[in-house]
This record gives structure tokens, C-alpha cells and sequence, in this order.
């Protein structure tokens, strides 16, 4: 499979008071259709590199070549036509529109594609029927479940047919069900193909990826196969 | 290109938030119905002045006797003079500049029901005057003509009354033209009757006088050579306050009186009045223009500071919005449009309603149904207000949308 992300020796400083040096040489290579998890303890930069990853943030030295275009120095316009055309989005406080309902938060993405009203409402319908939420698409995010909020973020983040779907923490505020649920969800999307990249802090989530990558202190502690999803007989349950 | 979809989303977010957006607009509403309102206030007092004016002729100024307030060549101070037939003209002949001079005689006041015929009465003031008196003060003729220089000449018992003598003397509808009137004993012929449309005048009110031959008068009311009073009128790029001066001169020196003596002519200069008036519309017009630009503006900053704190509370929406693959410009434009669409709408209804209101007030003073505006402001101040509207609105939104725009998707997304 042809890789989709390169990082060669990626940093990343915050300068918030004293200098916070977060990502430390990061080295990575995600091939297309991949179902990776990232793990590792709070603050060892997780959400950092996804961001970097999905051009929400910019690094300070190394390169970043993402479908083998060097994402550096882009202009925010440009940053805002790979967010919208590549990449895919899921956030583990859903970031719903609160004022919009369940079809119109689908639907946005599109929007700023340019599709017109009727057609992205089609559309946006049928990914909610696909998630079995056909019944929900005209209710506010405040009257749905967490399950169903992630559902509908998850349906936004795939509305525009991205290559990649990163995902940071989508079942951290989930209970274990509804988690389940989501990760099937997920997985189902992987299996059409679609990179996926998930944050996590849940080895049982990490389990069900083919592969996890381990982070400690801005660098990467490890990268390891989990295509037999035997995750625990590695010993890392007692990570965190 | 009107582009339904962004209009459609724009609206979503102003009727988001009902009251705040009334309350934003209500200041930019109230501003440009309060421009109006005193543009339309101040032109509208202008023309009434104007319009009651209209018959004098500025380059005018009135003088009459007085008392002296200084002794002078044995003469006592507190000394009454009077204005001669022969004062008259030795201005006429010296003072260089003068277009007419108009000598009056104007008794104070009337006896009771002094004009009569048949039974018909009513007490009128009587003025003597000459023919050239209407190029100072145009008199609007009903029926007739004004007194000419024939009747002067040949001491022509011959009267123009005006248009309330007219009511009191004679029958609705009934032709004057002809028809002798008594005046304090005497019959004249009615000659000519004032339309009833005149504008104030400063000896009196014309609507209410008999105007009859000044030779005339001076003989039949024993006046003897003297005058009353005279007007003169300037002609162009003649100062009316210059010939003033060089008349005082010549009738201090005609009468004894001290060249220093302030109160012994009196005068009523009505090209300075004229002046002061106009600097007073002037004044007020400006003070219109900033007191209704000032509360104009006031509405458009709160504009722009609703704008910003809704920037602000909406940081997260904005970055939700930026990391599906809004461009920057494309939250500019929501913001600027919001601002606009708000402005815009209040606006336009601050001008109808303004608008509305000169109108009701032109009808409400339109007595004589003629439709003539007011305080109805022109079109072109409209048109001119509504494209001020429209760039203010711009503006308004452009500092909050700069805001808008600089907003990090990151750090929008990490703000919970
Ligand atoms: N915008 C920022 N400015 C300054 N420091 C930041 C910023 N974002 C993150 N950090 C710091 O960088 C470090 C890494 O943060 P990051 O969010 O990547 O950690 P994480 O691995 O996702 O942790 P968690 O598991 O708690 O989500 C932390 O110490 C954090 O405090
Ligand atoms: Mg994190």
C-alpha cells in the first residue's frame, strides 16, 4: 500500500511562558487503509502530533509529507482546502454546531465544498441513515446521547469522502457500550479503506487497531504490529 | 453573485440570537431615523422662514424718526425730528446706490371702524405710499394693480386694500374693482385687492391695510411735508448698511442732531436680519447634521461591539467551522454580511420611517392641499443616507470579521 503520511524528525516547542518542548524528532510512516492507534500518558503529546497530522496545528523543524505533498508553510487558505478535501475529523467532545441541527452539522462540510443545499441535505441524510440516525436528523446536539453525537460527529467526518479520519479520544467521553459501538462504527469505516488514525488511552480500544504507537515524553517508544488484536498478551494493560 | 445558501446561513446565525440582534439594530435604526429627522427638521424651518419671506426684498433696510439722546447746537437732548418730503430728496440726489427710496406715512393706529360702505365696517390701518413701495415689499395682487405713478401725480382718490378689508367691505365674490370705499370720511375708489397671500411685512400686516396715494395722504391727513418713515432699497453690490450710513449723515446734519447720537434715527436693516437668519439655519442645520451623525454613529460602534463579543462567544463554532475547511475569507465575509445584513435592514427601515414621519408632518401642515414639501427630505439625501448605511455596516463588521479570521482552529477547538 502506498504510504499516505511521512514525518521525518518532527518538533514541536510550545512557547507558553517557559519553552515546552512536546514532540522531540518524530519519525512515522502511515500507509492508506491503516487503522492505527496512538497511545501513551497525558501530556506526552498524542493530540499534539494528531493535529499536526491533521494541519490544525503547525510544527517547528522537519517535514511533514501528507499524499506526498510537503504540508509546511501553507497558507491558511490552503490549510483550510486539505482540512476539507483529505482529512476527516473526530474529537472526543464531539464539536457539534449547537445551533444547528443533526443533518445541518453533517452537512457542513460540504458547504464549503460548494454543494448546493438540497444535494449536501440528501447526502448528509443518507450518512445518518447509514448510522442509524435517520430518525435523529432534525433534533439540536443537545437532545441526543453522547453515543448518538459521536455517531453524527463521525458522520460530518466522513461526508466529504476524506482520505484519512483522525480521531482524538472519540470515546473518552463515551461509557464502554456506546465505546463499543463507536470503535464497530469505526472499524466498519477502516474496513471501506479509509486511514485511520485513532488517540486513545484505552487499551481495549488500542487492541482492536492494527497498529499501535506508543509515545513517551514526545518521542516514539514503539510501534507495534497488533494485526492478531492480541493486545494484551504484550503486557501493556498496566500503561497510564 | 447573490448566493442563496450564505444568505441563508447568515440569517441562521442573526435569528439565533433574537434580542441582541433587535437591540443592534434598534441603535443603528434609531441613528438614522434621527439623521433624518433633524436633516428634515432643519431644511423644513428653513423653508418656512423662507416661504414667509419671500415678497421682501433683502437688500432692504426701513428708517424712521426718533428722540435725540444728545445735546447738540443749543438744542436740548429728548428732542423730537421728523423726516421731511425734502430729506427725501437730498438722499436721492447725494447717497449714490440707492435702486428706490419709498417715503410712507403710516398713522399708528386707526380710528374705530374707520373703513365703511353701506353697512359694512371695520377698522383698518391706512398707509400712504408710492409705486415704487412694491419693488421693496412685492404686494401679490389678488384683483387689480397696485397704486402708479399717474395716481400721484394727479392725486387720485384710488385705494389697494388688502385681502381681510376685502372679507369686512364686501360680499363673498363681489367685483371691488371700481366700488368706492370710506376711509376716515373720505371715498376711494378700490383699484386693487391683495391676494391674502402675503408674507409678513414690516409695517404691518398687508392683509389688513388701505394703501392710498402718498400725496394723497399727506394732504388729507395734514401731514404737511413730513414722512413717516422711508425704505430704501440697495442696488446690487451695494452694501444696504453703507447707504444706512451716508443717510444717518445727511439727516443729522439736516436736523441738528450730533453726529455721535445713537437713538435719534431709528432703522430696521433687513439685510442683517436677513443674515442673522441665515447663519441661525446655518447653525442649526449643522448641529442637525451632528447631533444625527453622532447617534448614527454611536448605533454602527455598537454594531461593531456586538460583533466582537459575538466573535468572541462563538470562537469554538468558528473553529469548528475552520477545521471542516472553511477558508478564512469565507468567515469574513459571514461576519462582515452579518453586520451588514443587521445594518442594513435597520437602517432602510430608519429611513422609511423617518421618511414617513416628515411626510405626515407636510401633510399635517399642508392646510391649502398644494402637496409642497417641507420637511420632507430629497430623494438624493435618501439615496446619499442609504449608501452611508451600507458602508458603515461594512465597516462595523470589518474589525470583528479581522477578529473572526485570525481565529486558530487549534485554539479555537481546545477552549472548551
Ligand atoms: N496550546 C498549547 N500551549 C502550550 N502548551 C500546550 C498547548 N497544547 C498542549 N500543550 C502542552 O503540551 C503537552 C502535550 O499536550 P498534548 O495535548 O499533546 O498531550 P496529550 O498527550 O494529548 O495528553 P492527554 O492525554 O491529556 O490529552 C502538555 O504538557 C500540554 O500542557
Ligand atoms: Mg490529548
Amino acid at each position: 500500500m502506498p504510504t499516505i503520511i511521512k514525518l521525518e524528525n518532527i518538533n514541536k516547542t510550545y512557547y507558553n511562558g517557559s519553552p515546552l518542548h512536546v514532540l522531540k524528532g518524530i519519525d512515522l510512516e502511515i500507509h492508506e487503509g491503516e487503522f492505527v492507534s496512538i497511545m501513551g500518558a497525558s501530556g506526552s503529546g498524542k493530540s499534539t502530533l494528531l493535529n499536526i497530522l491533521g494541519i490544525l496545528d503547525n510544527y517547528d523543524t522537519g517535514e511533514y509529507y501528507l499524499n506526498n505533498v510537503l504540508i509546511k508553510n501553507l497558507s491558511e487558505t490552503r490549510a483550510a482546502y486539505f482540512r476539507n478535501k483529505l482529512i476527516g475529523f473526530v474529537f472526543q467532545s464531539f464539536n457539534l454546531i449547537s445551533f444547528k441541527n443533526a443533518l445541518e452539522n453533517v452537512a457542513l462540510p460540504l458547504y464549503y465544498q460548494k454543494t448546493g443545499r438540497k444535494t449536501r441535505n440528501k447526502i448528509a441524510l443518507e450518512y445518518l441513515d447509514r448510522l442509524g440516525l435517520k430518525e435523529w436528523a432534525y433534533h439540536m446536539p443537545n437532545e441526543l446521547s453522547g453515543g448518538q453525537k459521536q455517531r453524527v460527529a463521525i458522520a460530518r467526518a466522513l461526508i466529504s469522502k476524506p482520505q484519512i479520519i483522525l480521531a482524538d479520544e472519540p470515546t473518552g467521553a463515551l461509557d464502554s457500550k456506546t465505546s463499543v459501538e463507536v470503535l464497530d462504527l469505526l472499524k466498519k469505516v477502516n474496513e471501506t479503506g479509509m486511514t485511520m488514525i485513532i488517540v486513545t488511552h484505552e487499551s481495549g480500544i488500542a487492541n482492536q487497531t492494527n497498529k499501535i504507537i506508543r509515545l513517551k515524553d514526545g518521542i516514539i517508544e514503539s510501534i507495534d504490529d497488533n494485526s492478531e488484536h492480541n493486545f494484551s498478551s504484550f503486557g501493556f494493560q498496566n500503561i497510564k | 453573485m447573490f448566493d442563496l445558501d450564505r444568505w441563508h446561513e447568515i440569517f441562521i446565525t442573526i435569528s439565533r440570537n433574537k434580542l441582541r440582534s433587535f437591540l443592534t439594530a434598534f441603535g443603528v435604526f434609531w441613528g438614522i431615523f434621527m439623521l433624518i429627522v433633524l436633516i428634515g427638521g432643519g431644511n423644513g424651518l428653513g423653508n418656512l422662514i423662507s416661504g414667509q419671506v419671500e415678497g421682501i426684498t433683502t437688500n432692504s433696510c426701513y428708517i424712521w424718526n426718533g428722540r435725540t439722546s444728545e445735546a447738540y447746537k443749543g438744542f436740548r437732548k429728548g428732542r423730537w425730528w421728523t423726516v421731511s418730503n425734502r430729506d427725501i430728496e437730498i438722499i436721492k440726489a447725494k447717497v449714490k446706490g440707492i435702486e428706490e427710496i419709498s417715503p410712507l406715512v403710516l398713522p399708528w393706529t386707526p380710528a374705530q371702524d374707520n373703513a365703511v360702505r353701506g353697512e359694512k365696517k371695520g377698522t383698518f390701518s391706512v398707509q400712504g405710499t408710492y409705486p415704487n413701495f412694491n419693488k421693496v415689499y412685492t404686494h401679490k395682487m389678488k384683483f387689480g394693480r397696485y397704486l402708479n405713478d399717474i395716481d400721484l401725480q394727479e392725486h387720485r382718490k384710488v385705494c389697494v386694500i388688502g385681502s381681510r378689508v376685502y372679507e369686512a367691505l364686501f360680499n363673498r365674490g363681489e367685483d371691488p374693482s371700481g366700488k368706492d370705499i370710506r376711509v376716515d370720511g373720505v371715498y376711494y375708489k378700490v383699484i386693487g385687492v391683495g391676494d391674502g397671500n402675503e408674507d409678513m411685512s414690516f409695517n404691518g400686516d398687508p392683509r389688513e391695510t388701505i394703501s392710498i396715494p402718498f400725496t394723497v395722504m399727506q394732504q388729507l391727513y395734514n401731514y404737511g411735508e413730513n414722512v413717516d418713515m422711508f425704505a430704501i432699497m440697495a442696488k446690487p453690490n451695494f452694501a444696504v448698511s453703507e447707504l444706512q450710513e451716508q443717510i444717518e449723515t445727511i439727516l443729522k446734519a439736516n436736523h441738528d442732531i450730533a453726529p455721535y447720537d445713537k437713538q435719534a434715527i431709528n432703522s430696521f436693516n433687513v439685510e442683517a436680519r436677513f443674515q442673522q437668519i441665515g447663519s441661525l439655519l446655518f447653525g442649526v442645520n449643522i448641529l442637525a447634521w451632528i447631533v444625527g451623525f453622532g447617534t448614527l454613529f454611536a448605533g454602527i460602534i455598537g454594531v461593531s461591539n456586538i460583533m466582537m463579543v459575538t466573535v468572541r462567544e462563538r470562537t469554538q463554532e468558528i473553529g469548528i467551522r475552520r477545521a471542516l475547511g472553511a477558508k478564512p475569507s469565507s468567515i469574513m465575509t459571514q461576519i462582515m454580511s452579518e453586520s451588514f445584513i443587521i445594518t442594513a435592514i435597520a437602517g432602510f427601515l430608519g429611513i422609511s420611517f423617518a421618511v414617513l414621519i416628515l411626510q405626515m408632518v407636510d401633510l399635517g401642515l399642508d392646510v391649502s392641499g398644494s402637496g409642497a414639501t417641507v420637511f420632507q427630505i430629497s430623494f438624493i439625501t435618501s439615496v446619499v443616507a442609504a449608501f452611508i448605511i451600507i458602508i458603515l455596516g461594512t465597516l462595523a463588521g470589518l474589525g470583528p470579521a479581522f477578529r473572526a479570521m485570525k481565529i486558530k482552529p487549534i485554539e479555537a477547538l481546545s477552549e472548551e
